[in-house]
């Protein structure tokens, strides 16, 4: 019987997809790689024949704790990475944003799809992205063959960086069937600071002044008033040793003083708050609203929000006002405006959710610029010469 | 006899030599473009020594627009393209040949742009390491990645090889600290890639170009992190007396949750080489030592340090000595970053930067030692021990061609090493011309082709640093 038989593939392993592909390739068929399904919303929508599943390609394959590093095959529930680190008081960096709030989708989001989508939270500001923690991976190309690039160790130049490619394309590359990340010890201490009040000028630049300081902020994020108070935030977060934390929040309150910088929220307090900046919580509901994920100069963030105006309907900032979540109309016409307000700032918006119809319709990433878009179309071709995994997904008829 | 080939020069474009230098001469004004050959002398080769070939010309462009008309140029007239910052790759990577041109950046070393509210700056490629430093020293910040050259090499040599550093550890090496690039195309193209915002959008063509050696284009122009240096920083020495203790102290330090700023390893003779030349008080009686580095204010700084101390008194550490004046660490810093320089004055040496998982450690210096011995040639040891990025020093004299064979032979062992412990050929100096021939160690056939078929998307012709990074044979894959 064909491997092909089922409209959803699930390989064991790697050279199952591989033959897999090999013969969809050879009939001309279209696969969308799905992983836990909890991100199906990203990107433009499906159009595969067929899905091509990473269900059975899970599992630890190594946690070395000294090392701080750890390797999962790509169908690996998240949860279940975490809990193998949570036991060594260890984690993943960059704090992946878990999406399931915003699409209202059930499942369990995977090791693949943190990789594909390259999904990261708060502490991007000091650590970085899931592409500065991935060290090595594992994938099968377009033509059915299986490749690697990077490795386990922690600096690694050999060849080209094929890892932080992957990273954020989206499967739009390849089937990744295994990922290796570096890790970090998690912070024996957490707290975070919080000005009361500031509109969106003052809120940015105290954040600025915040990530201006020597005492490593690792989060810097600003809530707008009915996000869980009837005021606005400003929230800076230090994590380390207790004595450390303890000894930056002293600093930086003072440093803030003529801002109202007062208490630091502590524990589960301030884990909690960050969570929901880390998912976009606050912009969930209502959920026939469209949400807009725009990273632009951190100083510009108010700027972009105030050149929307009343189109903007709700919105926060993370990264120091770097990152942007906005909620608007799902329309074609509230797009045109997101995209033209940015513009003139620099910088680039994805409409994280919208109605199928929408996203098929506007350009859900930022349109490439004709070199840009010749280049990536290249890089497309040398993984997937036929346009087989994920068509479409990022850019129209690719 | 250097063992390491070049590609034959091609005929078809030494013959139209006289065209092609009155195309250049027509793109860049008389004092950017060299032709003698007592000028071309000085970029026939990099930190490789061993290696030299001299260019056609040498193309010195003073803007991003001369660099597009240049690439330009060289595509339609078919001439190779070496790009160089300030010629300080150790393997290789900046060496041209007779069918090239030197692309040189030397002239474009302007910082454009420093905005400390975004924290970033906009540089061209041929301003040096530490010069964006310096630039943002006085207001409290710098730029992270700090190769052992800084003084000298460049920004746009660092995108190309992605440096990496001592400090690398907590800051992470140059692809975790570009924003963005200006880079020009084999077209002609001046195609901006990211930019002050932290993420760039589209398919992570950043990522992509940071260690591409010169391959995809040249980046003319580049936007950096800047970050707000710690309160205070102080490096302590650790002093063991086998390679062992020291390697399961590093090992218990990331156990206990703690990642220094840095953590540096020496061996006897690399502490002996070291302290001679700099005179930064490391002790000389001991097999091993670490020099920790932790940062922040004094109490962070304090609390930190007395964790770590009790772990190194743990892990028999026999000799410990914290820096108790910013000169002192200075000296600490000045003995470590000149290990090469230093080593230089005692014997020649090539250097190697394989780099293994952080556990084999202990198994790759003791083989390393057994393979240098077997050759009968002395290793120095010093390496970035936080994350298993060896160097070691393999000495010889150049004037003896048996040894430079058997130094040359000795290192490609090493490396297989490292590849065998599960690590990589190259932590941060790049493949070059000098491991190139070992990517087979390293990647599967269908690797090598999926990594040449992504450099064709850029440079279908092998154009650009032509000789470099993938072996000889195979390259029609």
């Amino acid at each position: 019987m064909s491997v092909l038989a089922a409209s959803t593939l699930a390989p064991a392993d790697e050279a199952e997809a591989g033959e897999i592909v090999r013969e969809a390739r050879a009939r001309g068929e279209r696969l969308d790689i799905v992983g836990g399904g909890t991100r199906a919303g990203l990107g433009r929508p499906a159009q595969g024949t067929r899905r091509l599943s990473s269900s059975r390609l899970a599992g630890v394959v190594f946690h070395e704790p000294a090392e701080m590093t750890l390797r999962a095959k790509a169908g690996t529930p998240l949860s279940v990475v975490e809990a193998a680190l949570a036991a060594h008081g260890q984690m993943l960096p960059f704090e992946p944003i878990d999406h399931r709030a915003l699409y209202g989708a059930a499942g369990e989001p995977t090791v693949g799809g943190l990789v594909a989508a390259n999904a990261s939270g708060p502490r991007r500001i000091s650590v970085g992205a899931a592409r500065d923690s991935v060290i090595g991976l594992r994938l099968v190309n377009g033509r059915g063959e299986a490749i690697k690039s990077g490795g386990r160790v922690m600096k690694n130049v050999t060849g080209l960086d094929l890892v932080k490619l992957n990273c954020g394309a989206h499967g739009t590359l390849g089937l990744v069937t295994e990922a290796t990340f570096k890790l970090l010890p998690k912070p024996q201490a957490q707290a975070t600071i919080v000005l009361r009040r500031l509109d969106d000028e003052a809120g940015v630049a105290a954040l600025t002044r915040a990530l201006g300081s020597p005492y490593a902020v690792s989060g810097a994020a600003m809530i707008g008033p009915g996000m869980g108070r009837e005021f606005s935030r400003t929230l800076l977060r230090l994590e380390g040793f207790s004595e450390s934390v303890d000894y930056r929040v002293e600093r930086l309150v003072a440093l803030l003083a003529d801002l109202g910088a007062e208490h630091a929220l502590r524990g589960e307090d301030s884990q909690r708050l960050w969570r929901a900046v880390r998912d976009a919580e606050f912009l969930a509901e209502p959920r026939d609203k469209a949400i807009w994920r725009v990273s632009l100069a951190p100083s510009k963030g108010p700027q972009f929000v105030a050149r929307l105006g009343a189109l903007a309907l709700s919105h926060f900032y993370d990264w120091g006002g770097g990152l942007v979540w906005l909620a608007c109309e799902p329309s074609e016409a509230a797009a045109a405006a997101v995209r033209a307000a940015l513009a003139p700032l620099g910088g680039h918006a994805t409409l994280i959710r919208a109605p199928d119809d929408l996203r098929a319709r506007v350009d859900v990433f930022e349109p490439l610029s004709p070199a840009l878009a010749r280049l990536t179309r290249g890089v497309k071709a040398s993984f997937d010469p036929d346009g087989m995994f994920n068509f479409g997904r990022m850019v129209a008829a690719m | 006899m250097p063992q390491i080939a070049f590609p034959p020069v091609d005929p078809a474009i030494l013959a139209r030599r006289d065209a092609i230098l009155a195309g250049l001469a027509a793109i860049l004004p008389a004092d950017g473009l060299i032709a003698d050959v007592a000028g071309r002398r000085a970029f026939e080769t990099d930190a490789l020594t061993a290696y030299r070939r001299l260019p056609l010309a040498v193309a010195l462009p003073r803007s991003s627009e001369e660099v597009a008309r240049l690439m330009r140029f060289c595509r339609d007239s078919g001439v190779n393209v070496v790009a160089r910052g300030a010629g300080t790759s150790l393997s290789g990577a900046a060496i041209p040949q007779e069918d090239a041109i030197v692309l040189g950046l030397s002239k474009m070393n302007r910082i454009l742009e420093v905005n400390l509210a975004d924290r970033y700056a906009r540089v061209e490629a041929g301003v040096t390491n530490l010069a964006i430093s310096e630039a943002v020293e006085p207001d409290g910040f710098f730029y992270a990645p700090d190769p052992s050259s800084q003084l000298a090499c460049t920004i746009g040599g660092n995108i190309a090889l992605n440096s990496g550093g001592a400090h690398c550890l907590k800051y992470g090496v140059t692809t975790n600290n570009i924003l963005g690039v200006r880079l020009v195309t084999l077209e002609g193209e001046i195609v901006d890639v990211g930019g002050p915002e932290l993420d760039a959008g589209g398919l992570d063509l950043l990522g992509l170009i940071c260690g591409s050696e010169g391959q995809l284009g040249i980046v003319a122009e580049a936007t950096v992190r800047l970050i707000r240096s710690a309160e205070g920083a102080r490096p302590v020495l650790f002093g063991f007396d086998s390679a062992e203790d020291a390697s399961q102290c590093v090992a218990a330090i990331i156990g206990a949750g703690i990642v220094p700023v840095a953590m540096e390893y020496m061996d006897r003779l690399a502490i002996e080489i070291c302290e001679n030349f700099a005179h930064a008080g490391y002790p000389l009686d001991v097999e091993a030592m670490l020099i920790v580095e932790v940062e922040g204010g004094e109490e962070e700084m304090a609390a930190e340090l007395a964790k770590i101390a009790a772990i190194a008194k743990a892990h028999k550490v026999r000799t410990m000595r914290e820096s108790m004046s910013a000169m002192e660490s200075a000296q600490i810093w000045k003995g470590r970053k000149s290990a090469f320089g230093a080593t230089g004055r005692v014997a020649d040496y090539i250097c190697m930067d394989g780099t293994v998982p952080t556990g084999r450690l202990p198994e790759a210096l003791r083989r390393t030692g057994e393979i240098c011995a077997s050759y009968g040639l002395r290793v120095a040891n010093v390496f970035h021990a936080g994350d298993g990025n060896m160097h070691p020093l393999i000495l010889y004299d150049v004037n003896d061609p048996l040894q430079q064979q058997k130094a040359e032979d000795a290192g490609m062992d090493v490396l297989k090493l490292c590849v065998e412990l599960g690590g990589c050929l190259t932590g941060e100096h790049g493949v070059g011309i000098e491991k190139r021939d070992l990517m087979r160690r390293q990647y599967s056939e269908a690797d090598l082709a999926q990594q040449m078929r992504v450099r064709a998307a850029f440079d279908p012709q092998c154009r650009l640093n032509p000789a470099k990074v993938f072996p000889l044979d195979g390259r029609a894959a």
